[in-house]
C-alpha cells in the first residue's frame, strides 16, 4: 500500500487529460504495475475544467474513490491555478507539473500554500515544434515519469512506442513526431 | 491461459459478450450503459460474431425483444442503466415468469429524479422482487466473470430465470484497471450450448398465455423454487469458473471476517474501499472485517446471518434509499437474517455514495469508529445513518 502512487490531472474539456491519465496507465501496466486510470465525469463541456486520476502500485489496488492527497499533480492548462485549487491536499513529499512556458517560480505566489516542489513544461512549443499541431497529452506524459520516477525512463520510451505504433497502425508519419516529443519532455522539463 | 489485459468495466463485459457470442442482443443506449451495446455492435460489424444484433427504439423494447429470442430458444442478453431499467420494468416481470434466462447487463445508476447519471442501486434495488437472479461487482474482473457464470446459472435446468450482472456507473463502467481475461476457447466451453428444454423454435409450447386463478399461484411457487436453486447453481457454477481461472466466487465474499470484531456489509467498487480501510484497522491492531454481497437475490438469508452473528457490531451500508423510514432494503435483509440467530450484533445502518457522491476512505473509516464507540458504550444508539451527507 505504502508504494502506492496517486496522480490528479487538471485540465479543459478537450485537452485530453483524460486521455492522458489512461495513456499513463496503459504505459504502467506495461512496466508489470496495478493501474487505475479515470476521470471524474461531470457536466462536460469543452473547456471546463476537469479532473482525472491515476493510481499505479506494485500490489492490487482496491480502494475506488477519487484522489484526494495526490503524490503528483499535473495542470495541463495553466489558466486552470486561478480557477481551481490544484494544490488542494497535494502532498509536500510530491509535486506539483504545470504546462507552461513560465519558470517554476513564477508560480511560487499562485500557490502559496503549497511545500512540495513546482515544475514547468512548455508542452505547447514541444508539441507544435514535434507534431506541428497542440496537443499537451504526449508531452505532459513524459514530464510526469520524469518527475514522480514511476517507471525507468527506457521503459516508458519503449511502452510509448509500443502504444503508438499500434494506436497510429494507419498514420505510421505521426509515431515518429509523437516519440520526438515524449523524448524532449523528458529533457525539458525544468525544476 | 489467461490473458493478462487493462480494460474498462465496460469494455471487459462487451468483451465477455463476444466471447459468449449469444443469438441475440436487443439494446438501446443509456449513461453508462451505452458503451456495451456500442463496443458489441462493433464486434457485430467486424464479424466476430454471428450475434443478431437489433437496435431496439426503446428499453421496453429491448426486453420485449430478448424475451421473445430467449423464448425462441436463443442465448440472450442486453444492457441498460437507471431510466433505461424502470422502462423496462413490466417486462422484467414477464422475462422472469416466462422463465427466460435473459442476461442483462445493469450498469448501476440512480434513478431520476432528480436528473443524475452517476452511480448508486436505486435502479436494479428497485427491482430486486421481479423474479431476476441479481449479482453485484467490485471490480472489472468480477464484472466479466459475473458475466459469464452468470450465464450458465441462468440457463441451468433447476433454475431457469433471467439474470442481472450489475457493476457500478463510472466508478466500474468507465474506470481502466487491471483484468485478466480468459481464452475464448476455455469461456466458449465454459458456457457451452444453450439448450433449453422448451424453446418456440423446437417443440410445441406456449409462453406468456393467460394463467388462471387455478394455476397462476401454482406457477408463481415454481418461479420461487428456481429462485431458491439459483442459490446451489451460483455455488456450483462459481466452483468450475474456479477450476479454468483459479479465481475463487461465493455468495458473498467474507473478508477478513473470521476474528473479526466489527464489520461493514457492503454491495458494489466501495466494497474494495472497506477491505482497504480494514486492512489500515488491522494495522493498528482493529478488528475490522467486510462482508460484500455478491449475490443479492437469491438472497443468502441463512448464510448471512449464521457469518455474522458472532461479530459485535455491523453497519450495513446501503447505496440506495428506500424513503421508507425503515431502512435501505440491504440492511432490513441483513438485520431479518440476524433475527433467527441466537446472537444478534448492534446492527446499524448507512446510506451512503447516492447520486454518485464519492465514497472516500475517510468516510468509511469513520464508520468503523462509530462501530467501535457502540462496542464501548453498549449502545447500539441511531439505527438509521447517513454518511457523507452535507447538513
Amino acid at each position: 500500500m505504502s508504494n502506492m502512487l496517486e496522480i490528479r490531472w487538471h485540465g479543459r474539456g478537450g485537452q485530453g487529460a483524460k486521455t492522458a491519465s489512461l495513456l499513463l496507465a496503459e504505459a504502467a501496466f506495461d512496466t508489470g504495475k496495478y493501474i487505475q486510470g479515470f476521470p471524474e465525469y461531470g457536466p462536460e463541456r469543452m473547456g471546463a475544467p476537469i479532473t482525472a486520476y491515476n493510481r499505479i502500485s506494485d500490489d492490487v489496488i482496491t480502494i475506488h474513490s477519487n484522489i484526494y492527497e495526490p503524490d503528483y499533480v499535473v495542470v495541463v492548462d495553466e489558466t486552470l491555478i486561478d480557477v481551481v485549487d490544484v494544490a488542494a491536499g497535494a502532498k509536500d513529499t510530491g509535486a506539483i507539473i504545470i504546462n507552461s512556458e513560465k519558470e517554476p517560480t513564477d508560480f511560487a505566489d499562485k500557490i502559496p500554500n503549497y511545500k512540495g516542489k513546482i515544475y514547468t513544461i512548455d508542452a505547447k512549443k514541444i508539441s507544435l515544434e514535434t507534431l506541428g499541431r497542440y496537443f499537451p497529452n504526449t508531452p505532459m506524459l513524459g514530464a510526469v515519469v520524469k518527475i514522480s520516477g514511476v517507471m525507468p525512463e527506457d521503459t516508458f520510451v519503449e511502452a510509448m512506442e509500443k502504444s503508438f505504433n499500434h494506436k497510429f497502425k494507419t498514420k505510421p508519419t505521426v509515431i515518429a513526431p509523437n516519440m520526438e516529443a515524449v523524448k524532449r519532455a523528458l529533457k525539458e522539463v525544468k525544476g | 491461459m489467461g490473458k493478462r489485459d487493462k480494460l474498462s468495466g465496460n469494455e471487459a463485459v462487451a468483451i465477455a459478450m463476444r466471447q459468449i457470442n449469444p443469438g441475440v442482443v436487443a439494446a438501446f443506449p443509456i449513461t453508462p450503459s451505452t458503451e456495451v451495446p456500442q463496443y458489441f455492435a462493433s464486434f457485430v460489424n467486424d464479424g466476430l460474431v454471428d450475434t443478431e444484433f437489433i437496435p431496439v427504439e426503446s428499453e421496453h423494447s429491448a426486453m420485449s425483444a430478448s424475451i421473445a429470442a430467449s423464448a425462441a430458444g436463443v442465448r440472450t442478453m442486453t444492457a441498460t442503466s437507471s431510466n433505461g431499467l424502470s422502462y423496462m420494468y413490466e417486462m422484467l416481470y414477464i422475462a422472469s415468469m416466462s422463465r427466460t434466462p435473459v442476461i442483462l447487463n445493469c450498469v448501476n445508476r440512480t434513478v431520476s429524479g432528480p436528473l443524475n447519471i452517476h452511480c448508486d442501486h436505486g435502479d436494479s434495488m428497485g427491482a430486486r422482487d421481479s423474479g431476476w437472479i441479481q449479482v453485484y461487482s467490485e471490480t472489472n474482473q468480477e464484472a466479466y466473470d459475473n458475466l459469464i457464470i452468470g450465464t450458465k446459472v441462468a440457463e441451468d435446468p433447476s433454475v431457469m430465470l433471467p439474470f442481472m450482472n450489475c457493476y457500478d456507473g463510472f466508478i466500474t463502467s468507465h474506470s481502466v484497471e487491471n483484468i485478466e481475461l480468459i481464452d475464448d476457447s476455455d469461456v466458449k466451453k465454459f458456457v457451452g450450448e444453450y439448450e433449453p428444454a422448451h424453446a418456440l423454435l423446437k417443440n410445441t409450447c406456449a409462453f406468456g398465455p393467460f394463467d388462471s386463478q387455478l394455476y397462476y399461484y401454482e406457477h408463481k411457487r415454481h418461479q420461487a423454487e428456481g429462485m431458491k436453486n439459483a442459490k446451489a447453481a451460483i455455488i456450483k457454477y462459481s466452483k468450475e469458473f474456479e477450476k479454468i481461472t483459479g479465481r475463487k466466487y461465493n455468495l458473498f465474499e467474507e473478508y477478513k471476517l473470521d476474528d473479526a470484531e466489527i464489520a461493514l456489509v457492503i454491495i458494489g467498487s466501495s466494497a474494495g474501499t472497506a477491505k482497504f480501510v480494514a486492512n489500515r484497522l488491522r494495522d493498528k491492531g482493529i478488528k475490522a472485517g467486510v462482508l460484500k454481497i455478491r449475490a443479492f437475490r437469491p438472497f443468502p438469508f441463512d448464510e448471512i446471518g449464521a457469518v455474522l452473528k458472532n461479530l459485535k457490531a455491523i453497519a450495513v451500508m446501503d447505496k440506495c434509499t428506500s424513503l421508507n423510514d425503515a431502512g435501505g432494503p440491504l440492511f432490513l435483509e441483513v438485520r431479518s437474517a440476524l433475527f433467527d440467530q441466537p446472537l444478534h450484533p448492534h446492527t446499524v445502518n448507512y446510506l451512503y455514495g447516492l447520486g454518485g457522491r464519492d465514497v472516500k476512505a475517510g468516510d468509511l473509516e469513520s464508520v468503523y469508529m462509530d462501530l467501535i464507540k457502540i462496542i464501548e458504550t453498549g449502545e447500539t444508539g441511531n439505527v438509521h445513518r447517513y454518511l457523507g451527507l452535507v447538513e
